[in-house]
Formats: C-alpha cells, sequence, structure tokens
C-alpha cells in the first residue's frame, strides 16, 4: 500500500479555480506494493488535472488488466472508470470516444497489456487518431502475473530469478511516432516535474497522446540486473530538455537562444515550452526526432521528455465527420427515420 | 428446339424451379435479380437463392429461383429449367434437370447433352452480342441480359415490367438503359423469330404479393438498427454478416446526416478483428450510445472473452450474428443453425445471453430496431441470430412497419436530477427486485453516480470485492435478470392442428419449409402443431407447449441438434420427447426433407402405439 504524497510542499488543501483540493481528484487506498512507479503516476495524474481544473465527472478512465490497469482505481473517485479485459482498453475508448466527444479519456494501460496481448488494438487506436491520453506504465515485467518478461524488457536485462531475455524489445513511444501519434513523450514515474507537465500538455492535446513512462516494480524487476530499475533509470535517463506547461494567457517567462527553444501549441489555446539541451533534436519533426531517439539509445541513454508533437493533424471523430452533439444525447426524432420515409423504402422494395 | 421423345414436357403456371448456372465475377448477378424481380413485380411469390462458392471470380456460381403461386418459398429441390451459362458446370446442371424439364444454353458452342427427356434450347448468345456490342466487356456482360430477354418471351414474362426494371436500375446513369434494352432484347427477339415460344413452364399476373416487400435479411436488420436508434456501428468483414453493416451504413447515410451542416448523426468502425468490433460497441454502449456489431461463427469465437466482460459488468449490447457453415472456417458460403450453444453460454464462467431468431427480413427488421429496447432494458448482450440463407438472400416478406409513437426504451438509466434525489447509490442494488439495476452514464453528475466498470467480482457499489458470497449473490441475481428477460423477449408462435398431433419446433430460416411440409405432411393425414421458438430465455408457452406433446420433432441445421440441448438442458425435458430432426449439408432445408423424416417416424410411432394396445 502506497501513501499518496503531493507534491512540493504545499498544503494539501491549497484550492484550484473550481474550488477543489488535491483531496478531491484523489482515488480508493492503492493496492498496490509499496514504491511501485505506477502509484507515484498516479500522484502525478492527480496533480495535473488538480492544475489543470479538471472536472473529474467529465474524465472517463479506461484500462485493461496488470497492476497498471489497477491504477485508475486510485485517482479521480469521481470519473466512471472501466477496467477492460487484458490488452483491449484501446477499443473500448474508441467506441466511448465515439459515443460521447466531450469527455476526456485517459487510458492506463500497462507495458505487457500494450505490447503483447494488446499491441493489435495499441497500434490500430494510434492509426485512427483516437483522442485520448494513453498512458502505459512500463515496468518492463508483467507484474500481476509475477515477473515474467514482458515484450519491453531490454535484450541485455535480467529478470529477477537471474534468467537472462532472449528477444529484443518493443519500443513503443518509437513505434507510437511511426504510427502517427500527434503527441509521444517518455517519461520516469519518479521524476514527476518533467512527468506533470507532459501529462497537462498530454491532457490538452486533441489526437492521440501517448505517455510511455517508464515505472518501475519494485517487487519483480528492481534488481541490479534490469534495466527497467530506479537506480538504472535515474543513472541512464536523458532528458530532451526542461518542458513546462504555459497555460492560456499566461506569459512565457523564459526567453532561450534561438535553436533551443519550442512551443507547441495545445487544443485550448495554452502551450508546451520546451527548453532543449541539443540544437539537432526536433519534436516537430518526426523523422529528427526518431533519428535523435536512435542516437540516444546507441549511446546506452533512455532518452526522455517530449519526443514528438503534432498540433494539427485530424482526430476520429473529425475523420468520421461526426456531429457536434455527443451521439449517446441525440433525440429519438433526430435518429429514427419514422413511419412515413418507412413508407417509402417500402415502395422501393416491391 | 429439340423436341423431347419419351417423356412429356412439364407443363406449369407460377410454380417451378429455374437454375441459373454462371461464372462467379461474370456480372450475371444483377441479371438474374432482375429475373427474380419480374415475378416479384408480376405479383407471383418468389424466393431466389444464391449459390456461390468463396471465392471471388472464376468459380461457377449459381442463381435458384423457386416460383410458387401458393407461396412455398423454401427451397425446393429439382430444377425445372436450367439456364447453362458455365461450361465449366455443364455435366452438373444438365444432370439435374428434372425429366421433362428445359434447358437453355449458350449455343454459339453447340454440345450434345446425352438427354433425351429434357427439352434443349440453343440459343448463340455470345455470338449475338458480339455481333451487337463493340466493347469486349459489353459482350461478355450483354450475355446475361439477353438470357433474361429470352426467358422472357419463353415463359411470357410482361416485358414492360423489365423495361421498367431496366429503367430503374439505371436512373442515375441513363446513358446505361439503351443498351440494356437492346441486350434484353436480342435474346427476346431471337426466341420470337426463330423458336417455339412459349414453352410448357410459364408465368402469369397475380394478386399474391400485396403488402409484401422483396429483401435480404441482413439490409432489413441494417435498416432495423437505424429505426431502433443505433448511432455506432463497429464491424470487422466477413461472409454472410457484412451486408448488415453495409445496410446500416447505406440507410444511415440517406437518413442520418445533419442538414444543415452534412455532419454524421452516426459512426461506424470497420475494426481492425473481432475482439475490436466487440470492444467498441462495449465501449460506446457503456457510454450510452445504441451500439452493435454484426459477425458470423469465428467472430463469435474471438469475442467470447469481451461478451463475458459484458454480461458481467452488464453492459447492454446487441451483437448480430448471421451463422454459416461451421465448424472452424467451415463453409463460409453455406447456411447453418449451428452456432446456437455458442451464442447461448458464450464466454468462459456461469454466462447465459439472450437470443432471438428473426426468421424472415420482416422479423429481422423488427427484431433488430427491438433489441436496442432489449439490451438496454436487461443491460446484458443480446444477440440477433439469422442465417446466411435469411441474411444474404431475398426473400418475399410483409412490408415494414413502425409507429411513431412508439418511444425507445433505453432501460434504468439515472439522470443528474435521479441522483441528486438519491442518498445511496450503488450501481449492483437490485432496487426493484427484478435484477435489474440503475446506470449511470460517465459525465451525469459532478459528485454523484460515479462508479468503476470492472469484469472482476465486485460488490453492489461496484467495489472490488473477492469476498465470494457476494460473488455467489451476485451470479444469482443474475439468473433473476435473466428470468425477467424470458417475460421481455419474444414470445413463440404457436400453432394447435388438432388432437394427438405431434409437436414441431423450429426457428429461424427454416419456417418457409416447415410451413410447407405441414401442409403436405396433412395431405398424408399426420397433423403436426408447430411452435416456432423467437427467442432464449424460454418463456412459459414454450414449456407448455412442451408439456402439452408426448413427441416433439425439433427440426433444426445443425448436426448436434443444438436447440434440443439447449431446451433440455434449460428445462429438464427428457430426451425421448425432443427428437433430433437435423440437416447440415449448408444447402436450405427443404419440405420435402422434413416430411419424409417426420411421416418415417410417425408411422412408426401409430404402429408402435397400435401394438401396444393390442
Ligand atoms: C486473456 C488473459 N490472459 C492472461 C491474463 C493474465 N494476466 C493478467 S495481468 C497480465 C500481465 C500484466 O502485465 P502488464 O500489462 O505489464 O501490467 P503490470 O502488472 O506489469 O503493471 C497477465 C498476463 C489475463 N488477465 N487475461
Ligand atoms: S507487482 Fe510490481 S507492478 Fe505490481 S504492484 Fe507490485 S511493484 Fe507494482
Ligand atoms: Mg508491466
Amino acid at each position: 500500500m502506497t501513501f499518496i504524497k503531493p507534491l512540493n510542499h504545499h498544503p494539501k488543501l491549497e484550492k484550484n479555480n473550481l474550488g477543489l483540493t488535491r483531496r478531491d481528484y484523489e482515488g480508493a487506498v492503492s493496492s498496490l506494493c509499496a514504491g511501485c512507479g505506477h502509484d507515484s503516476i498516479s500522484a502525478s495524474i492527480i496533480e495535473s488535472c488538480f492544475n489543470l481544473n479538471i472536472e473529474s465527472y467529465k474524465v472517463a478512465k479506461l484500462s485493461g488488466i496488470g497492476c497498471s490497469s489497477k491504477a485508475p482505481a486510485y485517482f479521480l473517485n469521481q470519473s466512471h472508470g472501466f477496467n477492460s479485459v487484458h490488452g483491449r482498453m484501446p477499443s473500448v475508448a474508441t467506441g466511448a470516444n465515439c459515443a460521447n466527444r466531450d469527455l476526456l479519456y485517459l487510458g492506463v494501460s500497462g507495458d505487457g497489456d500494450s505490447a503483447s496481448i494488446g499491441i493489435g488494438q495499441f497500434i490500430h487506436a494510434i492509426r485512427r487518431q483516437v483522442n485520448m491520453v494513453y498512458i502505459i506504465e512500463n515496468n518492463g515485467t508483467y507484474g500481476l502475473t509475477k515477473g515474467q518478461f514482458s515484450a519491453t524488457n531490454d535484450l541485455d536485462s535480467k529478470n529477477k530469478y537471474g534468467d537472462d531475455n532472449l528477444f529484443k524489445p518493443i519500443d513503443l513511444a518509437t513505434m507510437a511516432i511511426q504510427l502517427g501519434a500527434t503527441y509521444v513523450a517518455r517519461s520516469f514515474s519518479g521524476d514527476r516535474e518533467q512527468l506533470i507537465p507532459l501529462i497537462m500538455g498530454a491532457m490538452q492535446h486533441k489526437g492521440f497522446a501517448l505517455l510511455d513512462i517508464i515505472s518501475p516494480c519494485v517487487t519483480f524487476n528492481n534488481h541490479a540486473a534490469s534495466t527497467k530499475s530506479y537506480d538504472y533509470i535515474r543513472e541512464h535517463n536523458e532528458a530532451v530538455g526542461k518542458t513546462d506547461f504555459v497555460p492560456l494567457g499566461e506569459e512565457i517567462k523564459t526567453s532561450y537562444d534561438e535553436g533551443t527553444s519550442v512551443e507547441v501549441n495545445l487544443h485550448d489555446g495554452s502551450k508546451l515550452s520546451l527548453e532543449k539541451t541539443d540544437k539537432n533534436f526536433d519534436p516537430c519533426d518526426a523523422g529528427k526526432s526518431l533519428n535523435f531517439m536512435r542516437e540516444k539509445e546507441k549511446e546506452g541513454k533512455v532518452l526522455t521528455g517530449l519526443l514528438y508533437a503534432d498540433s494539427t493533424a485530424k482526430d476520429l471523430i473529425e475523420t468520421l465527420n461526426m456531429t457536434e452533439t455527443p451521439l449517446n444525447q441525440l433525440d429519438q426524432d433526430l435518429i429514427c427515420p419514422g413511419s412515413k420515409i418507412l413508407d417509402l423504402i417500402n415502395k422501393d422494395l416491391s | 428446339m429439340h423436341n423431347l421423345k419419351k417423356v412429356e414436357s412439364i407443363s406449369a403456371v407460377n410454380n417451378f424451379v429455374i437454375k441459373f448456372a454462371n461464372v462467379n465475377g461474370s456480372g450475371s448477378a444483377s441479371a438474374n435479380q432482375m429475373f427474380a424481380k419480374a415475378m416479384f413485380r408480376m405479383g407471383i411469390p418468389v424466393s431466389p437463392k444464391n449459390i456461390f462458392p468463396s471465392n471471388i471470380q472464376g468459380l461457377p456460381t449459381w442463381f435458384e429461383v423457386r416460383v410458387n403461386e401458393d407461396g412455398y418459398l423454401g427451397s425446393r429441390g429439382g430444377v425445372d429449367i436450367a439456364v447453362a451459362m458455365n461450361p465449366q458446370s455443364y455435366s452438373k446442371d444438365v444432370e439435374e434437370i428434372s425429366p421433362g424439364g428445359f434447358l437453355l444454353y449458350d449455343s454459339t458452342w453447340k454440345r450434345n447433352f446425352n438427354r433425351d427427356d429434357i427439352t434443349i434450347i440453343e440459343i448463340p448468345f455470345t455470338q449475338l452480342c458480339v455481333e451487337s456490342f463493340k466493347n469486349p466487356k459489353q459482350r461478355a456482360l450483354f450475355k446475361n441480359i439477353a438470357y433474361v430477354g429470352a426467358l422472357s418471351a419463353l415463359l411470357e414474362i410482361e416485358y414492360k415490367v423489365l423495361e421498367t426494371l431496366i429503367s430503374e436500375q439505371f436512373e442515375k446513369k441513363p446513358s446505361l438503359i439503351e443498351p440494356n434494352l437492346k441486350a434484353l432484347n436480342l435474346g427476346r427477339d431471337y426466341v420470337l423469330e426463330n423458336l417455339s415460344f412459349p414453352i410448357g413452364i410459364t408465368v402469369s399476373r397475380s394478386d399474391k404479393l400485396e403488402n409484401k416487400i422483396l429483401i435480404s435479411g441482413n439490409e432489413a436488420a441494417g435498416l432495423g438498427a437505424v429505426y431502433g436508434g443505433a448511432t455506432f456501428c463497429s464491424w470487422y468483414p466477413i461472409t454472410p454478416s457484412t451486408s448488415l453493416a453495409e445496410g446500416f451504413e447505406k440507410y444511415a447515410k440517406k437518413y442520418r446526416v445533419e442538414k444543415e451542416t452534412g455532419k454524421n448523426l452516426f459512426a461506424s468502425v470497420q475494426a481492425e478483428d473481432e475482439l475490436a468490433a466487440i470492444g467498441m460497441a462495449i465501449g460506446a454502449n457503456w457510454n450510452g450510445a445504441r451500439a452493435f456489431t454484426a459477425t458470423s461463427g469465428p467472430g463469435i469465437s474471438l469475442m467470447s472473452e469481451f461478451l463475458g466482460l459484458a454480461y458481467f459488468a452488464e453492459i447492454p449490447l446487441v451483437l448480430f450474428n448471421v451463422q454459416r457453415g461451421g465448424p472452424s472456417t467451415g463453409m463460409p458460403t453455406r447456411t447453418q443453425q449451428s452456432d446456437v450453444l455458442a451464442c447461448a453460454y458464450a464466454s468462459h464462467g456461469d454466462t447465459k445471453h439472450v437470443l432471438i431468431f428473426p426468421s424472415d427480413p420482416k422479423e429481422c427488421f423488427d427484431f433488430a430496431a427491438k433489441a436496442f429496447d432489449l439490451a438496454d432494458q436487461l443491460q446484458t448482450p443480446v444477440f440477433v441470430v439469422s442465417d446466411l440463407d435469411m441474411g444474404m438472400n431475398d426473400w418475399v416478406c410483409d412490408k415494414f412497419e413502425w409507429d411513431d409513437k412508439y418511444l425507445f426504451n433505453k432501460g434504468k438509466v439515472l439522470s443528474k436530477d435521479d441522483l441528486d434525489e438519491m442518498e445511496n447509490y450503488g450501481r449492483y442494488l437490485d432496487v426493484d427486485n427484478d435484477g435489474i439495476c440503475y446506470r449511470t452514464y460517465p459525465g451525469t453528475h459532478p459528485e454523484k453516480g460515479a462508479f468503476f466498470t470492472r469484469g472482476t467480482s465486485h460488490d453492489e457499489f461496484a467495489n472490488y470485492t473477492e469476498n465470494g458470497d457476494i460473488n455467489a449473490a451476485t451470479l444469482t441475481r443474475l439468473m433473476k435478470k435473466f428470468r425477467t428477460a424470458s417475460e421481455l423477449v419474444p414470445e413463440p408462435i404457436i400453432e394447435i392442428n388438432g388432437k394427438d398431433s405431434c409437436g414441431v419446433i423450429f426457428y429461424g430460416s427454416t419456417s418457409p419449409a416447415i410451413h410447407e411440409a405441414k401442409d403436405l405432411l396433412k395431405e398424408k393425414e399426420i397433423n403436426v402443431d408447430l411452435m416456432q421458438i423467437r427467442s432464449f430465455p424460454f418463456n412459459l408457452d414454450v414449456w407448455e407447449f412442451i408439456a402439452n406433446h408426448d413427441r416433439i420433432y425439433v427440426v433444426e441445421q445443425n448436426r448436434d441438434s443444438q436447440m434440443r440441448t439447449l431446451i433440455m438442458a434449460e428445462g429438464g425435458i427428457s430426451p425421448e420427447i425432443l427428437r433430433p430432426l437435423v440437416h447440415f449439408t449448408g444447402d436450405p432445408i427443404q419440405a420435402s426433407f422434413i416430411v419424409s423424416k417426420i411421416s418415417e417416424r410417425e408411422v412408426n410411432y401409430k404402429s408402435h402405439i397400435n401394438a401396444k394396445k393390442r
């Protein structure tokens, strides 16, 4: 069981613009192992929602099966949640999104859930550009079934029992960029300062936003020979720069040297501003970004931060040319053509 | 025309079977359909059946049309007229013709067919078309229209009817009307000028089709989904269900587009597989939109895990299963009723699902619309189970009807105001004691009504629990809900025809064959009482019918007599009472088959009874 601590030293009862405290964004008491990375991610989600003045009841939380997929029970108590079946959250999210375009869809999945059993659905949700935040709590292992290798585990990493991993990993962030996701970031559950603006950016982005968050499993994959342990990530983590979330109407305070800063426009008019550490990196250019990621991988680094963003693409709702009113709110007289039209149809059929 | 020698030529008015033998992909379908529609327009009951291979181009394909003044429209068997346009299948096609029947073939290449008991009609269709059309594509295509033209003279089909059908078909491409009429007359004039006509089989205007339409079950179900208020469809292509999703799209595009904005009041997504198709439909239903998916056997297998989730988490869902020949990939283009058990108990653990069985396109329409009410009322998956025969072939049925006063029943859904008045909301509290609890849609209320939907064991407040008693209580409540369902689903149609009659239970597309068989059996002085099952769970009428008969034939189109198993399992009915009568070749069941099986067994039964009396 983990007690979720508030970020910084703010008093817990500080209120946001809706008059809500962080506590109003909490969920049930977590049943995950003490120290599990997933709990830190929940805390960052709570912080992001608090900061963004989000109305919980307008959020739908969706997940598959796994320790990570249990996490949505531990934040946003006033949101409806849907713990679906293993690897199939993306399809449920797609249908839910089509039924009501007005909610914020927050999907939480694991590396087993998304990179193995559910990889097909993961790919197609991206391809369709479902408007959602898709968080992968990536621990390189199957936590809930007790420590088998997952498909994101690195080739040279061992499991808790000392067995070698025989296969190369799937990099879901790289894959997401290649498939056309319009917001892709990688982060680390232990780095809330980086993670929170990235989650906030994802929530304000329109289109498919992937957050591949390395989230150590203290029980099964936090040993010395693991490349998804707290120690390993702290040592090998290289951020593409510092990301700040700039709410609508607020000034971007820091002025960076030319070529070192990027601003990403978000759907509600807010921005993410990124102070880059390397001039060659450009999160608005998928090709360049992929090259940069590959280079860093060769250097043995785990590249984190905002990796790619495109704020111009159409989401699924637009592609399907759907009406402004959510489908679940259409009145019967709008959707049932009635007897007069049926008479015409009968005539055509006789 | 060769005249037959020994056997007398068949002579019939409005009562025959004609079979067109074509090459798949040769463009014969629309000509064949035009023939069937011409019968319909002349007021004569007609049932066309497409017999096609699982192939796109090149293999033989057949189109069998039964024309029957008395309205018997099940498959009959036997061929009175063969239109043989495919040399590949000549031997089989010619062999099938009943003695005294007729063969019409393309005599551009003459043949000897070795049958002196049929009338062979030779028309050089290819040659005629080559002479009259320049474009090679048209030459091939118009052979089909030309044989319809020839038949119009041979069978006395009203020319005006065909002319109208052509102008209707090409309303949007009027430049094609003239060449089609030319092709029609090519065949027709050849007969008028060179052959003796009409032949012994003819058609004559009738008045049997007032208030009837001609449509496939799939298109009817797709339209029913539009009327039933479905706004979301997710599907994965599979024969024979594809045309159902397409039917929905076709009508939705026509009647579900916002006039001012041109935007869609629906969404249809072709999923990446059946798992995703059902997942999307569940997601949309969870969110309060009426959503469905359509599939066939292999898709049901893939959807099983999600079906258990929807059952246990109590999410409405409409699923159309247009059955085909199984097991496995089986016979994708043939018909069967072999998914009854797979649907009734789909998914692991104790699950039971609501099934409804339409028996013609009218019921496909009605039940499709009704299924959305049932799913919302019962908060569970509702399967509409049809099959390839009814799904893909055009059937004559009653006109569709719609009552504009009828309001959708969205079931027990709480609004913001409802929640405001409540103190203690629990998603799975059985407040009304009917097994059905109250839902909320996401986004309804800022502080109340949110819950966590899950497939793991849960208590009345949707919280996770590993308390076995609580889980057992949930499973028990779900059975209560299933009993409630039995009062809401379509009741059986029962027809009692005399004292001491045997009972016959049937469902779905077996219906036309059964009704014909009943009349034929009557001629043999065997009275049968009929019960058309239209849904599962079974209601009291079903059990009463069974209780009132000491022997019942359960007629179905699968090997294992699945409906019989279901009835026995659910009602504890003795196997001796329910007698399997099965047909599972993949061809639609025929009345003659049912008659022979029942009369054989009834004769045995009666001699047995008499022996006992002695
Ligand atoms: C169809 C199916 N197969 C297998 C399982 C068992 N199972 C539950 S969780 C899980 C792996 C979860 O791994 P991951 O998604 O990485 O989540 P984590 O627990 O590591 O956060 C598996 C295989 C299941 N629930 N359903
Ligand atoms: S097993 Fe691992 S992933 Fe699961 S709760 Fe424990 S630490 Fe977290
Ligand atoms: Mg994992």
